[in-house]
């Protein structure tokens, strides 16, 4: 048993470098499909529908890249990891690309070898609790048993937010947002914490959401970002360039019901360059002239996955708020493609 | 005899090491011991090779840097800002409280199912044989999960007992049973409590002394003195007396419900109940089996024997059958201990926090040290299992037979 781990740790340092040696573009292309590392399971963020099929605003990032590079937005296999597992399945070569809303911190960019390829959520870490506790701020918190998922950023805040706020606290940690759920609901802890978007997706699965009250405490600050392996700049080139053509796609106004349109040439040089009627960008990407085309019309643009799929017309109701364009008061910028 | 001795003056050559059936088998153990050295030397090379070219290095540096987590469950004095190691020594504690009171456990049920399982009675015996066989063929982080569900949603949360008309109350109110775990009073040790714990250890030491001393006398002069009550009385009344004499310097603090949770008194988490019974009646069902066999394994002329000395059922038991069937017993019980042990690595499954969840769950996560996470793992449970052997077969050594 205790070989097996040494062999298993063995095996994944071979493969990582294995990985980080050959062209993930290469490799994505002759598997025909993308591996895609997703959330076991978030309303709203990642989660198979009725019929299997997943849905969600990370998922749509990777239909994304599955569409600019494979020219099919279905070419996709994604694959549920948890907070402890993600990192282990990028670096071993098991994902190509990990959508997970995954913070982006100075570490896991810089000491686990990864690359951030951009900002796809602006969230930051928030209380749920139940109404009847009648508790209005977080610092009423004190004594409180909380319920945390282990392996994520959340668990070091909530450490350190207790401690500076002088109060204590009883942690619970638990693997997975599915296991937290019954414990909450059941009163075994008093508050559930996690990101404020998760925490709003978690609410909405359940049988009573206006039972719950999220706290107006944001404690921390989580830039939610696909991240891909060190090592392959132009695999992470594409990752980050599909994701600013999501959000550049919003800013000059493509969405999927224009964007045939568009294509066929406008007077807009931006926008002819985003959609390959104009320069070589795709070449340059090791790509061709439509990916971006392709890349907005499998789900819209940044503007339309985030309606579709957590907005505030769906359960989940989350207000663009810090994810508006900048052009609205927000956080979202895509730099220029030219 | 001469003909099998190797003729003398006839001279070593290579070929033997093949052909020669001396020889032979010597050269295939070099050969299969080279070959695995070199295959591990293979995979330590590409280990090596594998986290250069990633960039990365073997590093032990982490335990020493702020773990910057808490831990709910914690033996000795730890907070968010301690080191990564004293994380893992919190863990390391954690899980050998688990295995300590998992193996006792353990062995109480297991030796009691087993006794049963050979009882006259049909129904007991029946019923033991359904509980050995459900328990030990399902998995126990299947149990470990069922436990713990059943615990949080039966038992009675925190705010049940809020209000004047709470659904749930307090036992004497000094024991609450909740969803979270249950809370006990929890004695306080004020100024002049020393004396009563030293009288209280002193009774426990004057009741091992009266046992061998009643034996003595059993053994020497055939007189049967009797054992069960005095041990009890010594056991209660100096350590009580002394507590009145020294004029009660022992209260007790009682937990009371004060904002979110109960305050005060000891507090046993859902998480480690659920882990304890657990691995407890998993072991137990393989520990009650090992019983049975060794019971088994007693000739049934020995119990005939001892009956038709005049000996009552129990004492036939006890005095003939089990120091005779505990020479069998042992060293299969040796693998069910370090198997629970082993087994209390899947604590994370209920969010309880020993090394497993500490140092290789938490730590390995927010460090990505993987690799020296799991190699430290690995000698931990390797020490402690070892550790584990060593003192049962020292207690095997005592109880075996003994040849003159």
């Amino acid at each position: 048993m205790k070989k097996t781990v040494i062999l298993g740790a063995l095996t994944i340092a071979g493969l990582s470098a294995g990985a980080a040696a050959a062209a993930t573009l290469d490799d994505v292309k002759a598997r025909g499909k993308l591996n895609c590392g997703v959330t076991t399971g978030l309303v709203g963020f990642a989660a198979p529908d009725a019929n299997g099929e997943w849905q969600g605003f990370d998922v749509g990032v990777c239909r994304a890249v599955a569409a600019a590079v494979l020219g099919d937005p279905t070419a996709v296999e994604f694959v549920p990891t948890t907070g402890k597992t993600r990192f282990t399945a990028l670096a071993s070569g098991e994902i190509d690309l990990l959508a997970r809303n995954t913070t982006w911190t100075f570490s896991r960019d810089v000491d686990l070898k990864f690359e951030f390829v951009g900002v796809n959520y602006y969230d930051g870490q928030g209380f749920m609790v139940p109404k009847s506790l009648g508790v209005t701020s977080a610092k009423e918190l004190d004594g409180a048993t909380v319920c945390i998922q282990t392996g994520t950023t959340t668990e070091l805040n909530l450490a350190d937010f207790f401690r500076v706020n002088n109060i204590s606290y009883e942690p619970v940690p638990i693997e997975t947002n599915a296991e937290a759920q019954p414990l909450y609901l059941e009163g075994a802890c008093d508050v559930y914490t996690t990101d404020a978007s998760g925490l709003a997706a978690t609410r909405a699965a359940f049988e009573n959401p206006s039972e719950h009250v999220i706290l107006p405490e944001i404690i921390s600050k989580e830039p939610l970002g696909p991240l891909v392996r060190h090592g392959d700049s132009e695999w992470g080139d594409i990752a980050r360039w599909t994701l600013n053509a999501l959000i550049a796609a919003e800013e000059y106004g493509v969405t999927s019901a224009n964007i045939a349109e568009l294509a066929n040439g406008t007077d807009n040089p931006e926008i002819n360059r985003l959609l390959g009627t104009e320069g070589t960008l795709g070449e340059m990407l090791g790509l061709d002239a439509e990916w971006a085309k392709r890349a907005i019309m499998a789900g819209g643009n940044y503007g339309e996955l985030f309606e579709k799929n957590i907005g505030e017309n769906t359960p989940i109701g989350l207000s663009r708020g810090l994810n508006a364009q900048w052009t609205e008061g927000g956080l979202l910028y895509s730099p220029p493609f030219r | 005899m001469t003909s099998i001795s190797p003729p003398r003056g006839e001279s070593f050559t290579l070929s033997k090491l093949i052909n020669d059936t001396r020889y032979r088998s010597y050269t295939f153990q070099f050969i299969a011991l080279v070959l695995l050295i070199a295959l591990f030397a293979y995979l330590g090379s590409n280990l090596a090779q594998n986290l250069r070219d990633a960039g990365l290095n073997i590093s032990y540096g982490f335990l020493s840097e702020p773990a910057g987590y808490d831990i709910n469950q914690r033996l000795i004095e730890y907070d968010s800002q301690s080191t990564h190691l004293r994380a893992s020594i919190v863990g390391v504690l954690n899980t050998l409280l688990v295995a300590f009171l998992g193996c006792i456990l353990a062995t109480v049920i297991g030796v009691v199912v087993g006794v049963l399982r050979l009882s006259q009675n049909w129904l007991i015996r029946k019923l033991m044989s359904v509980y050995v066989e459900i328990f030990r063929n399902v998995p126990v982080l299947i149990w470990i999960l069922i436990i713990m569900a059943v615990f949080t949603a039966v038992l009675p949360q925190p705010r049940d007992f809020r209000g004047d008309d709470a659904e749930a109350s307090m036992l004497w109110d000094a024991f609450a049973f909740t969803g979270r775990g249950f809370y006990f009073p929890k004695p306080v040790f004020e100024t002049g409590s020393t004396i009563v714990v030293l009288t209280f250890l002193a009774s426990i030491i004057g009741i091992f002394v009266y046992r061998s001393y009643a034996r003595k006398q059993l053994f020497q002069k055939g007189r049967l003195l009797p054992v069960f009550w005095p041990s009890v009385g010594l056991f209660f009344v100096p350590a009580v007396l002394m507590f009145f004499i020294a004029g009660r310097p022992i209260s007790m603090e009682y937990p009371s419900l004060q904002g979110f949770n109960f305050q005060g008194g000891i507090y046993a988490r859902n998480s480690f109940i659920s882990l304890w019974f657990a691995l407890s009646i998993y072991t137990a069902a393989f520990i009650a089996e090992n019983v049975r066999a060794g019971i088994l394994a007693v000739s049934k002329g020995q119990t005939e024997a001892a009956a038709s000395l005049g000996l009552r059922p129990n004492r036939i038991m006890n005095l003939v059958i089990l120091p005779q069937a505990l020479r069998i017993i042992i060293p299969p019980l040796i693998s069910q201990y370090l198997n629970l042990t082993k087994n209390s690595s899947l604590a994370i499954a209920v969010g309880y926090m020993d090394i497993t969840g500490t140092l290789g769950g938490i730590t390995l996560n927010q460090t990505g040290r993987a690799i020296e996470t799991v190699l430290l793992l690995m000698l931990f449970y390797l020490a402690i299992s070892l550790a584990i052997s060593a003192v049962m077969n020292v207690y095997n050594n005592a109880v075996k037979l003994k040849e003159r």
